[in-house]
This record gives structure tokens, C-alpha cells and sequence, in this order.
């Protein structure tokens, strides 16, 4: 039970190498995973398929012993890295939030985010205030499960520590399951309670 | 006085080239037929204060003429580009969300229309439509979406691939929902744009294609008739009745290529708060 990755093999070509072999992963909710391993080793693209951004080329996700759902909003939803590229640069940061659902003023104050940056633009706001509205939008969706590929790797340290205090309170409130991947060792054993390594296939 | 920004400075600029366009336009049609009137008693008259671009061989006054001309020969534009621009956008969105073979498909027809001269394929549309106005508009309106759907494709193609809109997926947005809130808000200045930038074209086809003959018939004041007429008379010293109304076309196809510059400016995120 809860997102199973089972004999997950994946490559974009077929005259591609495997970029994932024989991946095997179970998060339950309430459980905090890091994903931990060095550049290449496929740390996002199991992340998206996880979130159902892809599909293995061979084994399967399930959520629940079924696949994950292609329509409606999907319960395991993937924050990237990259908050400018996860956002429309014509939208207002409002419309941003609300096309996850409701706006709920309690995530919005843990996060910081203040009620004029709401009326702007992407363009107009800085990196780490990017990714806090990614971050709320992904909570406010209601999602069980949530992969955070590399969320905090371009902020500062004093952001970093905000996103992941809210995020953390927030998934014990709601028993949510949470995958961080990180290249922060560190990082990743102050937040988690198991660290996978993809390199090694191995629990350290 | 304080010195305006440059974007107030163009914003003006455009309302006026849009004012004076406009001017032009509705003066053609306030115009009466009587003013433009054969008159045997004022024939070949040079540029006077009372025929400021003179009259022609009927004694016809020029500049009445010219702006009743332009007047069609805009309508003609107006009508052409935004049925071009329309048909350019639900093709060049059809080839970029459809399957490979339509896309593929789209992409041979922009080549083959892309490929025949222009003018040439207008004349034989005309012609085949039994030429006037409706053949006209045809013609111009068929030869002139290609560039436009590229750019449209280009565009779509390049926005599918974006992260946000595969993050708007796994919100368990529908596809006409993403169309309606992410694609459309990011096509409608490269809609414009290119729809002021088609006019100056679809007027000098007009222009040029009615001059050849094949266009409007030669009762009717549009500017390529005006000009057909003239050269019979430009050999006998009658300069004025193809220098003011070719100027007047030139004048209003470039006011209108600056209005499309000037649009581009304003809209695009780059230049917006320059």
C-alpha cells in the first residue's frame, strides 16, 4: 500500500541506455523519504515518474495497489526545482495559487507571502519567493503524497529552513508522505526519516 | 513640463497613427458619389487650392477620389488580414496540437502557398471567383495566413513543452481549459501583431492586383484603379494623377507598419516597461 514504485525501468529512446533499472521504492503516508544520490543517476526522473509526469517503459506506479489517476487533480504532485519554469509568466501570482484550488490564508502567512505579491507578476519577485508560491500551491491541492525534487538547492539558508518548517508541520497535520530529493546529505537526514540511494540501490 | 517615459510617448504616438487611419477610413465612406462626379469643365486641372491633388481626365477631383479609394482599398485590407489572421491561428494550432501527419500535413500546404508567388496566386483566385471584390478577398486572404500559422505553431510547440503546463495537468485541468488560460493569453499579442503587420501587405496585393486588372472593376474608386487610369495620361505630363495618389498609399501603408511596430512594442514583456 501507499506509492509503490515496482520494477521501475525507464528510457526515453530505445536506442537510449536505461536511465532507471530495476527501481523499487515504497512510501507509506505519514513516511519521509530522501532521495539521495549524485548528478545523473536519474533522481528527477524517478521523481517525475512518480508525480505521473512520465511513464515507465517498463513495471509500474501504483497508488494504493491501483495506478495513479489521470484525471482530476492528481494526489501525489511534484514541487521542481525550478519554481520560474513551473509558472506562467503571464499569470498573476493569485491566479498561480488558485489553479490548485482554494486559497487558504493560514498556508499563505506560514509561508511568508505577503498579500500585495499576490497582484504581480513572476517576473517581478525573486527566486525563493517563486518557489514558496510553488510549494503553497502544491499544499493546497490536497495531495497525499509530495516530491520535492531539489525544492530548496538555490535558496538560502534561512529560506531553506522556512519552506521545509512549514512543509514538515504541514505533512504531519495532514499524515502526508513526503520524497525529498536532495544532494544534501545533511540536509536530508535532519528532515527524513529513511535516505535512499539510488546509486547504491541501497537504504544508508 | 515633465519629460513623458518612452512608453507614454509611443502609446500616444499609436493612438494618433490610429486616429489618423481611422480618419481616412470614415472620410472615404462620408464622402458623397456627387463630389466625385464627372465634371467636363475641370478636366486635367494641376494641384490647385480648390483640387489640392488636381483632377483627372473626367475632371474628377483627385484628392476626393483618393480617399474614397483608400477608403475601399482599407476595407479590403481590414477584411483580408482578419480572415488570414484567423484561419493562420486554428491552423497553426491544429498543426501543433494535432498528430504528426496532420502537422506534417499543414506544414506541405504552408510550403506549397509559401512557394507560389503571391501575386500570381491572387490573379488566378480572382479570376476563378469571377474577380470584384469577393474574388479579391479570397485571393488575399488564401496567399497571406502562411507566415503567421508558422509563427502560431512555432509558438504552441514551444509553450506544450513547458513545465507549467504539464503542472497544470496534475492539477487535473482539461486540455480546453490549459487552451483557454495558458495558450491563448500567450498567442493574442503575436495575434495582433501579426494581424496589423498583414494589412500593409493585403492593401498593396489589393493595390497592385487591381491595377493588373484582375482586381476591382474600374468604376470603383480604389487606389490601384486610380493609378491603372493614370499611367494612359502620365506620358502627356500629368503627373499629379499618379504622384498624390501613390504617395497617399505609401503614406498609409507605412503609418500602419509602425502602428504594428509600435503595438509590438507596447505588448511584448521585453520592451514593456522600457
Amino acid at each position: 500500500m501507499g506509492l509503490e514504485a515496482k520494477n521501475i525501468r525507464f528510457r526515453y529512446d530505445r536506442r537510449q541506455n536505461w536511465i532507471l533499472e530495476d527501481c523499487n521504492l515504497t512510501v507509506n503516508k505519514g513516511d519521509r523519504l530522501a532521495l539521495f544520490a549524485p548528478s545523473g543517476y536519474g533522481k528527477t526522473t524517478l521523481a517525475m515518474l512518480l508525480a505521473g509526469y512520465l511513464q515507465p517503459t517498463e513495471g509500474e506506479i501504483l497508488l494504493d495497489g491501483a495506478p495513479l489517476p489521470l484525471k482530476g487533480v492528481c494526489p501525489v504532485q511534484l514541487i521542481c526545482q525550478h519554481p520560474e519554469k513551473a509558472i506562467n509568466p503571464r499569470w498573476r501570482l493569485k491566479k498561480v495559487l488558485e489553479e490548485s484550488g482554494e486559497l487558504r490564508e493560514d498556508v499563505l502567512d506560514a509561508f511568508g507571502i505577503e498579500r500585495g505579491w499576490l497582484e504581480r507578476f513572476p517576473r517581478e519577485l525573486s527566486g525563493g519567493e517563486l518557489q514558496r508560491f510553488c510549494v503553497a500551491r502544491a499544499l493546497m491541492s490536497g495531495a497525499d503524497y509530495l516530491i520535492c525534487d531539489e525544492i530548496s538547492t538555490m535558496l538560502d539558508v534561512i529560506t531553506q529552513a522556512q519552506i521545509w518548517n512549514v512543509v514538515l508541520s504541514e505533512a504531519e497535520k495532514r499524515n502526508m508522505g513526503i520524497i525529498a530529493v536532495t544532494h544534501n546529505r545533511h540536509l536530508a537526514n535532519r528532515i527524513c526519516s529513511k535516505v535512499y540511494d539510488l546509486s547504491t540501490k541501497t537504504f544508508l | 513640463m515633465r519629460k513623458l517615459n518612452r512608453r507614454t510617448r509611443v502609446l500616444l504616438l499609436t493612438i494618433l497613427m490610429a486616429l489618423i487611419l481611422i480618419a481616412t477610413y470614415a472620410a472615404g465612406i462620408l464622402i458623397p458619389e456627387s463630389a466625385v462626379e464627372a465634371d467636363f469643365m475641370a478636366t486635367k486641372q494641376p494641384p490647385s487650392l480648390a483640387h489640392p491633388f488636381g483632377t483627372d481626365s473626367l475632371g474628377r477631383d483627385l484628392f476626393l477620389r483618393t480617399l474614397k479609394g483608400m477608403s475601399v482599398s482599407m476595407t479590403v485590407g481590414i477584411v483580408a488580414s482578419c480572415i488570414s489572421a484567423v484561419v493562420a491561428v486554428l491552423i497553426g494550432i491544429a498543426a501543433a496540437t494535432g498528430s504528426k501527419r496532420v502537422d506534417g500535413c499543414i506544414n506541405w500546404v504552408i510550403d506549397l502557398v509559401m512557394g507560389v508567388p503571391h501575386t500570381i496566386l491572387i490573379i488566378l483566385i480572382s479570376f476563378a471567383l469571377g474577380r470584384g471584390l469577393k474574388g479579391l478577398l479570397v485571393g488575399v486572404a488564401v496567399t497571406h495566413w502562411t507566415s503567421l500559422a508558422r509563427v502560431i505553431r512555432g509558438e504552441v510547440m514551444q509553450l506544450r513543452s513547458q513545465q507549467y503546463i504539464a503542472v497544470s495537468r496534475r492539477f487535473g485541468k482539461s486540455s480546453g481549459w490549459i487552451l483557454t488560460n495558458h495558450l491563448l493569453p500567450h498567442l493574442v499579442p503575436q495575434f495582433f501583431v501579426g494581424l496589423v503587420l498583414m494589412f500593409p501587405h493585403a492593401i498593396l496585393h489589393e493595390a497592385s492586383i487591381s491595377f493588373l486588372g484582375f482586381g476591382l472593376p474600374p468604376e470603383q474608386p480604389a487606389i490601384g484603379i486610380i493609378l491603372a487610369e493614370s499611367m494612359k495620361y502620365i506620358s502627356s505630363g500629368m503627373w499629379w494623377t499618379a504622384v498624390f495618389p501613390g504617395l497617399t498609399l505609401v503614406l498609409i501603408v507605412l503609418l500602419v507598419d509602425r502602428l504594428g511596430d509600435n503595438l509590438r512594442m507596447i505588448i511584448d514583456p521585453y520592451s514593456a516597461q522600457e
